[in-house]
């Protein structure tokens, strides 16, 4: 039940293409290396406290109070109350059973079920109806209904997720945790701006920008079980949801003064089978949109303002559930159901195959020049690990923290020198919360991860979702979102040993042993090998 | 056919190699597809190996292979056709007369002609091929006096007919949807992989093309049949067998196994053609990598700064700039040699080329723009002039009042403004015309507004100014103008004058010659089909505009991938000086797109037509433009940040920029 997480490293600073980064992967191969665990960690803040902020090369926390106090203060903390939103109190198929039956002709019935269920609706009422429609027909459409399930159900067999329903299948390849529950569903920072969307729970999406005081609502009839939501680079305005049936593309007026943009704001990018929409992913220079179904075995590249899209279709994988393009531009990694992932590259969109895993691919980032992806395996135990990340037992005053095992997601924030990975727990157990470990990354003159420590809430509230800001200028800010349905932002201050700059309260990030505490003695967890 | 003789190379070496290679692949293609025609137009469930036998047996005799070589004929006639009549900017028609116009123009005709011609040929192959009742045009047969004669045999009239019809309608169609419109990609892909990928779509759109066709024709023949058969009747001096049923009837069309095989042939005619004309689409638009720096002198006409300012051929012009848009982004060596400097001099001559073509593109567009703008706010401006000149001594005056302003601008600043900024050129800065000229048009009205004090007359003193009111202005203008225009292009604005009015004194004979004028107008207009034909489509004129847009959309590209590239890459400042003018002619652009956008029907989107064969990316590029030079103009300002506040330029545009700074646009 342990997951790591795992580089695969081109040839330094840039990859001049995928021939060269294949050769390059094969000449050096995966280095095994001794794993170190989470053990190397500081342990986990005693209940009660709350980190804060990362200075002078250490996370500080504070209690509650505190934190409310601060957090209040601050314009970009958010709470969203569960109780706050209104939800819809049943969906579409429950509603339905609050209605009088009402006996319309076979024809009717038919035309609807064609309309809501498609053929197999269409054969399910036939053969339901036995009574109106001659014994032969519903025989038949009996035995041509069992037919199409039983093939898929062999289709199914093979890609278990099909199984699902669309809600389920979200939740499933979501990167945040527990997304069915979750009061925030979605958040992005603007690339450029301080300016922030939240999707909520009730399919609507707020966007919030300290520098404005209205805040507009975003509501269309298609924005149902949003998924992700990513602004457009180098554009102020155009915002991409990732729906249930289809993908809206909002633009935004940042001068505006409304608060209900109205759905003319909005354009709405369907392809037939291509729905639910798990992840999105603009291209660093705003020209093209990616969008990936785990239905889909195609992955689509939009052209948003022509409305076009080129569907890049590849068989084996099931599906594309999760999309992230390099900062750099030249790459884009998209995961399958299967244990099976593809980087593909963007000058002629041809397409890697990485299909040594164990396990699908849950989550992956690219460090800031495109050079490295790191990427999370499930269920995989061997081979190039940069990080062992499988559960530890931490001994702390409020009794045994077990933290580990599962990873949700991986951030790694703008500079490259922070990377976040956030780890799923046992929502039954106590002492197994989800939590957000921090690392220290650094890749010059070697790949380094250093622990960092642990990023935690309140009691009893656990992590859903994180991003970091993408232009901070003190460091790194990781924002994250809560269970509880607030909103909150973790600074790290450190300088940066790439620009270095002068930082408000920063001390050199880069590791001088005689300021770390002495209990770590071994902080590498993993240490590239050149050959 | 191409006007300047030194670029007949690249007709000659590339695009002529292309075509032919498209043409070779399809023939090529051609076996495989003839022997899926042959086994579903043979194909019986109940006998499925004699179907096999028979068809391999088929393939291998002699009038199936003499067909084949006519098949592979007229493939090569398609794919002539295809090449000689291309284009890479749509022509499109305003109006409904414009496109019958087109119809009937005489190339076109030629087309169609030939279409028809190629059409029956594959009929009779097809028929041919499927052999049985199909097989020949006359067969014997005994006369009610048991005298044997020559019969017509109708079954092979109607497969002939059938492919002239469907040639025919194909080539009609082609007009209409723009099948010869060769659109570029935004996604770069291998040709197999494109080809494979738009399979699909062929397979699809033919089919279902073909069942239209056929509908139609049948319909067609069904009412008109008699025609064609009494004519081949006689000049053949054929019989008509009184055993059989006649075809166009009822109970003679309604033959299953007839429609299905004229459908089936009707597909696989289609689909070979469509098939030509995706594989001509795919090898044309291919990239083409021009050098930068020539390494010969005489390959001094074949780099890309000689290339880029040629006006023909178009398809040159295109591929240059597609070129240009990919090196400027992918590739850091041709960049590089971009921003060199020449060996003996140290003049940046590849740059300074480069450049002057983009703004020159991107000025003649902004041009266009204003020119187009102007001749519909002109039509509603000064017909809202002439009804409000009165109003206006008067303190009741209505919200248009504010937007017409004095005749003398209208017709002189705009012109002015361009002539002077055309002329300026790009070595002098181009910031002198654009000083806050606050009578001009393209200071927004919001603008004039704030600058200029309130007038205490006018209705906006002292009142809310709603942006309601301000954002439906431009509308209010050309509303009118769509209601009395009906096409034509220029409406006298006095023509609308009330009998109020006439104070104005204009002379006797003109006003007689504007009163015959709107009688004619009037008369017209109360005719339905002629309204039909000269209404304008709505949006067409937008299309228009913006018809050849792919071509500013690289040049958007290219400009603001190197300029962002030259804030690391420009060793020598080559990219400095230009800077302004650059920034400048983007600015200008982006104000009139975002005057046109506000006209009606500019923003409405054109309804998404999916999996059909003639390209609509025509429809949508004045998006695409819009979102490009959008995009573009923060390229630069993200990669440059404040450094630009040290740029030289108007403060009207240094406002306009700082909104960009800010993100506020």
């Amino acid at each position: 039940m342990c997951q790591h997480s795992r580089v695969f490293d081109g040839p330094g600073i840039s990859l001049p293409g995928v021939t060269a980064l294949r050769l390059q992967v094969e000449g050096a191969g995966f280095v095994r290396v001794k794993m170190c665990s989470l053990a190397l960690f500081p342990p986990p803040l005693p209940s009660g406290q709350t980190t804060l902020c990362e200075s002078n090369n250490e996370l500080l926390s504070g209690t509650n109070s505190e934190e409310r106090l601060k957090q209040d203060s601050s314009p970009l903390s958010l709470h969203f109350p569960r109780e706050s939103l209104k939800l819809h109190s049943r969906t579409e198929s429950s509603s339905k059973a609050a209605f009088l039956d009402h006996s319309e002709t076979l024809w009717m019935r038919s035309a609807a079920a064609w309309r809501d269920g498609g053929l197999t609706g269409l054969l399910n009422e036939i053969t339901t109806s036995h009574a109106e429609v001659p014994k032969w027909l519903s025989v038949s459409s009996g035995c041509v209904l069992a037919l199409l399930r039983w093939v898929s159900s062999f289709h199914g067999s093979l890609f278990p997720h099909l199984t699902l329903s669309s809600e389920d299948m979200i939740a499933e390849f979501s990167q945040v945790l527990n997304w069915s529950d979750c009061v925030v569903r979605a958040f992005a920072w603007h690339p450029h701006t301080d300016k922030f969307a939240v999707a909520l729970l009730d399919d609507s999406i707020k966007i919030y920008n300290p520098k404005s005081a209205t805040t507009p609502t975003l509501k269309h009839r298609l924005q149902r079980s949003v998924a992700a939501v990513r602004w457009k680079p180098l554009c102020a305005s155009a915002l991409a949801v990732a729906c249930q049936n289809c993908l809206l593309v909002w633009h935004v007026d940042p001068c505006s003064l409304s608060t209900r943009p109205s759905s003319g704001c909005a354009q709405v990018l369907s392809y037939p089978g291509h729905s639910p929409v798990t992840s999105i992913a603009w291209s660093p220079s705003g020209s093209l949109l990616v969008s990936a179904s785990p239905v889909d075995t195609a992955m689509m590249v939009w052209d948003v303002a022509a409305e076009s899209c080129v569907p890049l279709q590849r068989v084996g994988g099931g599906g594309v559930t999760f999309l992230s393009w390099s900062p750099d531009g030249s790459h884009v990694l998209a995961s399958t159901p299967s244990a099976l992932f593809r980087v593909w590259e963007t000058r002629m969109w041809t397409c890697e195959r990485w299909p040594c895993l164990k396990g699908r691919c849950q989550s992956g980032c690219w460090s800031p020049d495109g050079s490295r992806l790191l990427f999370t395996v499930q269920g995989e135990t061997t081979a190039a690990v940069v990080a062992d990340l499988s559960e530890t037992t931490f001994n702390t005053p409020d009794g045994e923290i077990i933290v580990g095992g599962k990873i949700q997601s991986l951030a790694w924030d703008p500079r490259g020198e922070r990377l976040a990975v956030l780890l799923k727990g046992d929502p039954q157990t106590s002492s197994r919360p989800a939590i957000i470990a921090v690392f220290k990354t650094r890749a010059n003159p070697i790949f380094e991860l250093l622990p960092c420590g642990f990023v935690q809430g309140e009691p009893g509230v656990e992590p859903r979702l994180m991003q970091f800001h993408p232009n901070f200028r003190h460091g790194a800010l990781l924002t994250v979102c809560w269970s509880s349905g607030r909103i909150t932002h973790v600074p790290f201050y450190f300088l940066s040993a790439a620009t270095p700059h002068i930082g408000l309260s920063g001390s050199p990030s880069m590791p001088h042993p005689q300021e770390r505490p002495a209990d770590f003695p071994n902080q590498s967890l993993f240490t590239e090998l050149i050959s | 056919m191409f006007s300047t003789e030194a670029n007949c190379w690249f007709i000659r070496k590339v695009i002529c190699w292309r075509a032919a290679a498209s043409i070779a692949w399809a023939v090529l293609l051609l076996p495989p597809t003839t022997a899926v025609f042959v086994i579903l137009s043979k194909f019986s469930l109940l006998h499925p190996i004699q179907t096999v036998t028979e068809c391999l047996s088929l393939m291998t005799s002699a009038s199936a292979i003499f067909s084949f070589i006519l098949l592979g004929g007229v493939i090569i006639m398609v794919g002539f056709l295809i090449l000689e009549y291309h284009t890479v900017i749509p022509t499109i028609a305003c109006s409904k007369i414009a496109l019958f116009g087109q119809l009937l123009h005489p190339r076109q005709f030629v087309s169609s002609l030939a279409y028809c011609l190629m059409g029956m040929i594959v009929g009779w192959c097809c028929a041919v091929t499927i052999g049985f009742r199909y097989e020949t045009l006359c067969y014997s047969c005994a006369q009610s006096d048991g005298y044997p004669q020559m019969c017509l045999n109708e079954h092979h009239l109607v497969f002939l007919l059938t492919g002239a019809f469907v040639g025919l309608s194909h080539s009609l169609l082609g007009v209409i949807h723009n099948l010869n419109y060769v659109s570029f990609h935004s996604v770069q892909q291998y040709k197999y992989l494109r080809f494979k990928g738009s399979l699909p779509l062929v397979v699809k759109f033919s089919s279902s093309q073909a069942f239209y066709s056929v509908r139609n024709f049948i319909a067609l023949y069904f009412f008109l049949g008699y025609i064609p058969r009494a004519w081949v009747c006689k000049t053949l001096n054929l019989h008509l067998d009184s055993a059989v049923h006649p075809l166009d009837s009822i109970a003679g069309l309604l033959d299953l196994s007839l429609l299905y095989h004229l459908w089936i042939s009707a597909t696989f005619l289609l689909f070979t053609w469509y098939i030509t004309l995706l594989l001509f689409r795919i090898f044309v638009t291919e990239v083409y990598s021009f050098p930068v720096q020539p390494s010969f002198t005489e390959d001094a006409h074949q780099c890309l700064p000689k290339v880029l300012p040629e006006e023909q051929p178009k398809i040159l012009k295109f591929l240059a700039l597609q070129d240009l848009a990919l090196l400027s982004q992918h590739s850091p060596s041709r960049r590089s040699e971009v921003l060199s400097l020449s060996q003996p001099g140290g003049h940046p001559h590849n740059w300074n080329a480069i450049c002057k073509e983009c703004l020159c593109l991107l000025a003649d567009l902004t041009q266009r723009l204003v020119a187009y703008h102007e001749t519909v706010a002109i039509n509603g401006r000064a017909k809202s002039m002439s009804s409000g000149s009165e109003k206006r001594s008067s303190s009741e005056t209505s919200g248009t009042e504010e937007l017409s302003p004095r005749p003398a601008f209208l017709m002189k600043t705009p012109a002015s403004v361009f002539a002077r900024s055309l002329a300026g050129g790009l070595q002098s800065p181009l910031t002198a015309p654009f000083t806050p000229d606050l009578d001009s048009p393209f200071a927004s009205p919001a603008l004039r507004r704030l600058a200029a004090p309130v007038d205490p007359g006018s209705p906006w003193y002292g009142t809310v100014q709603s942006p309601h009111l301000m954002r439906r202005a431009p509308k209010l203008w050309s509303t009118s103008t769509d209601s009395h225009v009906n096409g034509s292009p220029q409406p006298s604005p006095a023509s609308h004058l009330s009998p109020k009015e006439e104070s104005s004194k204009p002379s006797f004979l003109s006003q007689f010659l504007q009163n015959r004028k709107d009688q004619v107008k009037n008369f017209f207009a109360k005719r339905v089909l002629i309204m039909y034909l000269f209404n304008k489509l709505p949006e067409a004129s937008s299309q228009a505009l913006f018809a050849d847009s792919q071509a500013h959309i690289w040049a958007l590209e290219g400009l603001s991938y190197l300029v962002q590239a030259s804030f690391s890459e420009d060793q020598f400042g080559v990219v400095q000086t230009t800077l302004p003018s650059i920034l400048c002619s983007m600015l200008l652009l982006q104000e009139a797109v975002d005057r046109h956008f506000k006209l009606p029907h500019a923003s409405s989107k054109p309804v998404r037509t999916t999996g059909s064969m003639g390209d609509s990316t025509y429809k949508t590029l004045r998006f695409a433009l819009r979102a490009t030079l959008k995009t573009a103009i923060y390229r630069i300002t993200t990669t440059f940040g404040d450094h630009l506040k040290a740029v030289q330029m108007s403060a009207e545009h240094r406002k306009r920029l700082q909104h960009f700074l800010e993100y506020k646009e």
